[in-house]
C-alpha cells in the first residue's frame, strides 16, 4: 500500500463550482425547511442549558451561563451542518443516488465533485453560523463588530469538519456503521471539547488530548473570544491549528474518496 | 478508397479487479458514423469496456484512444464530446425532469439560453414534456431511459454510448429507441451499445462483437456472423440417438443444444426432405437463421452466475 497516495494535492478547477451549485440549487428548493434548523436550535439550547441548567450555575469564568454557551451553540451547528452534509448527505448522493456517476460522465472529474461537495459542507456551516447570529444577538449574547469574524471563519471550520465527514463517507461500509464515529468521535467532541463548561475543570492530560485531536477545542475557543469581544493574539494559534488540520484533512479526504470511486 | 477515421481504437485493453480478469487483452475499433454493438452473456465485461472508453475507469493495461485521444490523459476533452447512457440509472432524484437536463447542460459549459432551448428540444425528442415538472422518481421505467437518453444528448456528443439502452422498456418504447438511434446515426453520431436483444442487435448494428468472459469471440456485420457460423437456415428436431447416428453418416453440420438438434444447412428444404425420408424424423422444422442462433452456438447454453 502506497501512503503517498492519499497526499496527492487534487486539481481544484471550474468544475467543482459545478457541484457546489448543484447542491446549492437542491437546498434552496426546500429552502423554508432547510433554513428554519439555525433559528429554532439555538433558542432551545438557550432555553433549556442558558436560561434552565443557568438558573443554578449563574456564572462561569464571569460570565452568565446563557453567554458562556452561546458561542459553543454556534461551534457545534458548524460541526454538524459541514459533518452531517459531507458524511451522511454525500454518502446517500454517492451510493443511493449514484449522483456521483451520473457527473463524472460529464467533463467533470471525481475530484471536482468531492471538492464541490466539500466547499458546500463549509457553506452549510457558514449559512447555519449567520443565520444564529442574529437569533442570539436578540438575547444580547454577543458582541458586535467582531462577532461578524464568525461568517468567514465558520467557512473555515466547516471545510475542516467537511473534510472529517467525506473521510467517513469513503471509508464505511454502509450508511448505518457512519453512527460509530460519531459515537466515538463527534459526541465526544460535543462534550468536551470547552463547551458546556470550561476545559480547565478536566484534568490536564485530557486537556491536551483535547487541544490536540479534538477540532471543536480550537474552534470554540476562536468563536467564543469574538463573541465575547476579546480577540487575542493567542488565538493565532487556535487559527493555524485549524488550517493545517483543515489542509491535511482536504487533501487526504478527497484521496480516500477517490480511492473508493475510482475502479 | 474513401478514409473512414476511427473514433474508438482499443489495443490489449486489460481491466483487472483484483486476481479477477473482467477484460482480457481485447482489441477493437469503431468507424465515424457507425452503430456498432457489444454483446456477451451476463458478465461478460461490456459494461466494464464501456467505463473504460468513458474515462470512468482505468485500464490495467493496453492502449485506448478515442478521437485519437488518449482515454487516460485526455479525459476532459474526451467527455465533451461523448454522451452516456449508463447501464443503471442515475437520474438526480433531487430534481424534476426539466432540472435534470438543466443542471446537466452546466456541466458541459453550454451557456444558460443555449441550455434551455436544448432542453425543449430534448423534452420533445423523448416525448416528456408534459412531464417537465415531475420529479424523476415519479416516471415509469421507460420515461426514465427516455429522460437519460435526452440528458445523454444534451452536449450533441459527437459518441453516444448506451448500456443496455432499452432493458426494461415495453415494445413501443423500445421501437421508439431503436428510431431514435437510428435517426441519430443519420446525423452521423457514432453510437456504441450494448444489448441483450439480439433482435436488436441485428435491426441497428453495422458491426458488433460477441464478447464472453473478458474475451471477444468473434467480430463483424450481423449477416456476416450468421452467414459465416450458421449458414442460411436452420432445421430443428428431437434429440435422438438414432437421429444422431444418421447425421453422422450423412457427415451433416448439426448440433445438439438441451433437447433439440439443430443442422445448420444452406438449403433447409432439401435437408428436410432428406432426414424425412433417410433418417425417419418425425417432427422437423426449418427457420432461418438468427444472431440469436450465432451468439448460443459461441457462448453455450450453461447459465452465468
Ligand atoms: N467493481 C468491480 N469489482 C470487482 N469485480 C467487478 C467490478 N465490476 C465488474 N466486476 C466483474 O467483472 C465482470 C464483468 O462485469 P460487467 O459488468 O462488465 O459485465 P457485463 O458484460 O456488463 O454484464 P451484464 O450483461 O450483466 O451487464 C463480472 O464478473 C463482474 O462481477
Ligand atoms: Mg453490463
Amino acid at each position: 500500500m502506497d501512503i503517498g497516495m492519499y497526499f496527492k494535492p487534487p486539481e481544484l478547477t471550474s468544475g467543482a463550482f459545478k457541484v457546489w451549485r448543484r447542491n446549492k440549487d437542491v437546498f434552496m428548493k426546500n429552502a423554508k425547511l432547510n433554513l428554519l434548523p439555525p433559528f429554532i436550535e439555538p433558542l432551545l439550547y438557550l432555553f433549556a442549558m442558558g436560561f434552565g441548567l443557568g438558573m443554578f450555575i449563574e456564572e462561569i469564568d464571569g460570565v452568565p451561563y446563557a453567554k458562556f454557551i452561546a458561542p459553543a451553540l454556534i461551534s457545534v451547528s458548524v460541526m454538524y451542518g459541514a459533518f452531517f452534509e459531507c458524511s451522511y448527505g454525500s454518502y446517500v448522493r454517492m451510493y443511493y443516488q449514484k449522483t456521483f456517476d451520473a457527473i463524472i460522465a460529464t467533463p467533470l472529474s471525481i475530484e471536482d465533485v468531492i471538492i464541490g461537495e466539500l466547499l458546500w459542507g463549509a457553506t452549510r456551516s457558514t449559512i447555519s453560523a449567520t443565520l444564529m447570529l442574529p437569533v442570539i444577538a436578540l438575547f444580547g449574547l454577543i458582541t458586535f463588530p467582531h462577532s461578524l469574524l464568525i461568517i468567514p471563519f465558520a467557512f473555515l471550520a466547516g471545510l475542516l469538519f467537511a473534510c472529517l465527514g467525506m473521510c467517513i463517507a469513503a471509508v464505511t461500509p454502509n450508511i448505518m456503521s457512519i453512527n460509530y464515529p460519531i459515537m466515538l468521535f463527534i459526541t465526544p467532541m460535543f462534550l468536551f471539547s470547552g463547551t458546556f463548561f470550561p476545559l480547565n475543570v478536566l484534568p490536564e492530560i485530557v486537556q491536551y488530548i483535547a487541544l490536540a485531536i479534538l477540532p471543536l477545542t480550537h474552534v470554540v475557543m476562536i468563536i467564543r473570544a469574538l463573541t465575547f469581544g476579546t480577540p487575542g493574539l493567542e488565538l493565532l494559534f487556535n487559527l493555524a491549528w485549524i488550517i493545517g488540520v483543515c489542509a491535511i484533512g482536504f487533501v487526504v479526504s478527497v484521496n480516500m474518496m477517490k480511492k473508493r470511486l475510482v475502479v | 478508397m474513401i478514409y473512414i477515421p476511427q473514433v474508438i481504437v482499443g489495443k490489449d485493453v486489460r481491466k483487472e479487479f483484483g486476481e479477477f480478469t473482467a477484460v482480457d487483452s481485447v482489441a477493437f475499433s469503431v468507424d465515424e458514423g457507425e452503430l456498432f454493438g457489444f454483446l456477451g452473456p451476463n458478465g461478460a465485461g461490456k459494461t466494464t469496456t464501456m467505463r473504460m472508453i468513458q474515462c470512468i475507469s482505468p485500464m490495467t493495461s493496453g492502449t485506448l484512444e478515442v478521437f485519437g485521444m488518449d482515454v487516460n490523459s485526455h479525459q476532459r476533452e474526451i467527455k465533451f464530446k461523448m454522451g452516456v447512457v449508463p447501464q443503471e440509472n442515475n437520474l438526480d432524484p433531487d430534481f424534476t425532469v426539466y432540472e435534470n437536463l438543466f443542471v446537466f447542460s452546466r456541466y458541459f459549459d453550454i451557456p444558460e439560453n443555449e441550455a434551455k432551448k436544448r432542453v425543449e428540444e430534448l423534452l420533445e425528442f423523448v416525448h416528456l414534456e408534459e412531464k417537465r415538472d415531475t420529479m424523476t422518481e415519479s416516471l415509469s421505467g421507460g420515461m426514465k431511459r427516455r429522460l437519460v437518453l435526452a440528458r445523454a444528448l444534451i452536449n450533441k456528443p459527437r459518441l453516444l454510448i448506451l448500456d443496455e439502452p432499452t432493458v426494461g422498456l415495453d415494445p413501443q418504447s423500445r421501437h421508439l429507441m431503436w428510431d431514435k438511434l437510428k435517426g441519430l446515426k443519420k446525423q452521423g453520431v457514432t453510437i456504441v451499445l450494448t444489448t441483450h436483444y439480439l433482435e436488436e442487435a441485428s435491426q441497428l448494428c453495422d458491426r458488433l462483437v460477441i464478447m464472453d468472459n473478458g474475451k471477444i469471440l468473434v467480430e463483424g456485420s450481423p449477416r456476416d456472423l450468421i452467414q459465416e457460423h450458421i449458414g442460411p437456415a436452420i432445421v430443428e428436431t428431437d434429440k435422438d440417438p438414432n437421429i444422431i447416428s444418421c447425421l453422422e453418416a450423412h457427415q451433416a453440420n448439426y448440433e445438439v443444444l438441451g433437447e433439440e438438434i439443430q443442422i445448420y444447412t444452406d438449403n433447409p428444404q432439401e435437408i428436410t426432405d432428406h432426414l424425412l425420408s433417410e433418417c425417419k424424423l418425425k417432427r422437423v422444422t426449418a427457420r432461418t437463421a438468427t444472431l440469436e442462433d450465432v451468439f448460443l452456438k459461441l457462448t453455450g447454453r450453461k447459465l452465468r452466475e
